[in-house]
């Protein structure tokens, strides 16, 4: 198109634009004094990028804080000892959470108990704060051992395929055919109930996702060229699966793992709501649920015994939920967000 | 392939899973310290002899491979032994707390139907608006909302509050009466809940993949009405992801319904579970899991069938 053509054409349209002055634009005063970097980003790693995502996602922020928030009250809510040391002598809680004083037994709201009081008077903001050490303590602890199993597993079977790929991928999807809490109610029918029995019955439940993720990330890898020329230089095939393919395999397990601390820590609460969990006495966020639920402090109008272990479950797992979320899109900016996530939310 | 041979295949695949579940559910009895025997004589004084003569007669002597064939000859024959704790059969047990629990679950799939689809529909059209960002709000809040919370605070508001549904399940009846569709309508809506923010979101995103396509474009230049194209062409295509997703449903509301109808006391098989596990009635706790496990692998099987109708292209 000529220029006499586009003159024509912009005197016939409606809108005729003159006057357009382009040295005006040249010389102008800068709005700011940003400069095009001259500092190239190339070759930064991959956690480069991800971390500077992450950090311009408000919500994943918002939910990291809340997880530290919670972590730290926990951890100064009362002192810790080890071996009659005190390690941690600060006790952030206002009361003991297992001090009981049948007197001001279920007492409302006030400035004295900020969340009130329980069946047996003792204070729920201190029983939250307390109680948190289970809960984060358990999501924890079972989602890294789950890692530490499923992950091999997962790369072994991926890696060497064939029978052994057959077996564990077998037992895997045998698994699956059970809903998560069901399975793990039935593992605690086994080892009965406690703490140790609680994280067990959930790493059991819990390795098979990343067995599963790791194994199609591993297909998809080792069919990479610096893949066949490690393995034409020699090296073995432990080298080659720790150094070469797991590194460039991890993404998704990472974001797994950030989910799933939210589900186990719901199904945690969910075990000591319905009795299978750790012990009446303890004030695990589930468990505080079912004692105010059997005693019937619902029907009686106590709704702070059940509204506030509830508010921190929820406040919990919908923090991790958006860390978790915040982190796949770190990781995997033109990936869908939270479609694919496994049935979790109990 | 012929829907036929996907069918056929689909179906062989599915065996050694169900055998599978079986020797799971059998194994975790028989991983379990101590045999029925020793609970039976748990409290008496009983001579070696008689003890080994009831070992027999429950074939405790045999091996263990010969005990999983006698159970499973038992369980295709839907007899799973008496419950320990109230010696009755396990079957007349499940059968009646089953309806109740299909009731509810039903009623929770209906839930999640009936608000997800249009939900998702109108928040993958209006990318964006109000209605959009209200959505995601809700299906954030909706999969991290614990079920057993928004359980009692739905009983706080609607029960111990505004006194609209009563606390307690009617005792007579049985599951097909009014009053008892009518105390069923929180749960549900209390397992619906997560289920519908799930089915939303996936509503909507694949509704969008699809309004983003070239056929739509097409369907809009012929001039078609957005009604039509929207309602003909867009959503019968969106659909069929979300055929898939019902099956993963049901497997959420069997694992809503266990924790749920603690909740509200509710006559199912999910409290039928957890207190058979507090009594250690393994007889009871096997048949269950069982059931719940053959019950997501039918489910399973059944989406896969249905998707291959729906879309030719997954039979490769």
């Amino acid at each position: 198109m000529t220029t006499e053509q586009t003159h024509q054409h912009a005197k016939r349209g409606r809108i005729s634009i003159d006057g357009f002055d382009a040295e005006s634009i040249e010389k102008r005063e800068p709005l700011s004094d940003w400069q095009p970097s001259l500092e190239s980003e190339e070759g930064k790693g991959r956690l480069y990028y991800a971390w500077k995502r992450f950090k311009s996602n408000r919500l994943a922020l918002f939910g990291a804080a809340v997880i530290v928030i919670m972590t730290l009250m926990t951890i100064f809510s009362r002192p810790i000892t080890v071996a009659g040391v005190p390690v941690q002598p600060i006790s952030l809680a206002p009361y003991d959470p297992a001090a009981q004083d049948v007197l001001t037994g279920y007492s409302s709201p006030s400035a004295e108990h900020l969340f009130g009081t329980d069946w047996a008077g003792r204070d729920i903001l201190s029983r939250i704060m307390y109680g948190a050490r289970w809960s984060l303590s358990i999501g924890f602890i079972a989602v890294g051992v789950a890692m530490l199993i499923g992950v091999p597993l997962g790369a072994i079977a991926g890696y060497f395929g064939g029978w052994v790929d057959e077996l564990i991928m077998r037992v895997v999807d045998l698994l699956y055919a059970f809903p998560f809490i069901v399975l793990a109610i039935a593992i605690i029918a086994v080892l009965g109930r406690g703490y140790w029995e609680m994280v067990m019955a959930l790493v059991l439940t819990g390795w098979l996702a990343y067995a599963r993720i790791i194994r199609g990330e591993i297909l998809s890898v080792k069919e990479n060229e610096y893949v066949t020329a490690a393995k034409a230089l020699g090296a073995t095939d432990r080298k080659i699966i720790s150094r070469h393919i797991l590194p460039n395999a991890m993404a998704p397990v990472i974001v797994q793992a950030t989910l799933s601390v939210g589900t186990v820590v719901l199904a945690a609460a969910a075990l000591g709501f319905i009795g299978l969990g750790l012990s009446p006495a303890s004030a695990e966020w589930g468990v505080m649920l079912n004692v105010a639920n059997a005693n019937g402090a619902i029907r009686l109008g106590y709704w702070w015994a059940a509204i506030f272990p509830g508010l921190a479950i929820f406040m919990f797992v919908l923090s991790i939920n958006l860390l978790g979320d915040g982190v796949r899109d770190a990781f995997d900016p033109q990936g869908s967000t939270s479609q694919n996530r496994e049935g979790g939310g109990l | 392939m012929s829907l036929q041979r996907y069918v056929l295949k689909r179906v062989l695949v599915t065996i050694p899973i169900l055998i599978g579940a079986t020797m799971l559910t059998f194994g975790l009895v028989a991983l379990t310290p101590g045999d029925p025997v020793d609970y039976i004589i748990a409290f008496q004084d009983v001579s070696p002899e008689v003890e080994q003569q009831l070992r027999e007669q429950y074939g405790l002597d045999k091996p263990l491979f010969m005990q999983y064939l006698d159970w499973l000859a038992g369980v295709v024959q839907f007899d799973f032994g008496d419950s320990i704790s109230n010696q009755r059969p396990v079957t007349e047990l499940i059968m009646e707390r089953l309806p109740y629990t299909l009731l509810m679950g039903s009623m929770a799939f209906m839930v999640t139907l009936i608000t997800a689809i249009p939900t998702g529909i109108i928040a993958a059209y209006y990318r964006g608006s109000v209605i959009d960002q209200a959505s995601r709000v809700f299906s954030v809040v909706g999969i991290a909302i614990p079920n057993f919370f928004l359980g009692i605070l739905l009983l706080l508001i609607f029960a111990s509050q505004l006194n609209i549904f009563p606390f307690l399940a009617p005792s007579s009846g049985g599951a097909l009466t009014p009053e008892m569709a009518v105390y069923t309508l929180l749960p549900a809506i209390t397992i619906g809940t997560g289920a519908t923010a799930l089915l939303m979101r996936l509503m909507r995103s694949s509704m969008i993949e699809e309004l983003d396509k070239d056929y739509v474009t097409m369907a809009r230049a012929k001039g078609l009405p957005e009604r039509t194209v929207v309602n003909k062409h867009v959503l019968r295509n969106s659909l069929i992801s979300v055929v898939t997703v019902a099956a993963i449903q049901v497997a959420f509301i069997i694992s809503g319904s266990v924790v749920v109808e603690i909740v509200f006391s509710y006559p199912g098989i999910g409290r039928l579970l957890v207190n058979s596990v507090g009594a250690r009635d393994f007889p009871v706790i096997q048949a269950l899991v069982l059931l719940i496990g053959v019950a997501v692998i039918l489910a399973n099987l059944l989406a896969d069938i249905l998707y291959a109708y729906l879309d030719p292209r997954i039979r490769y």
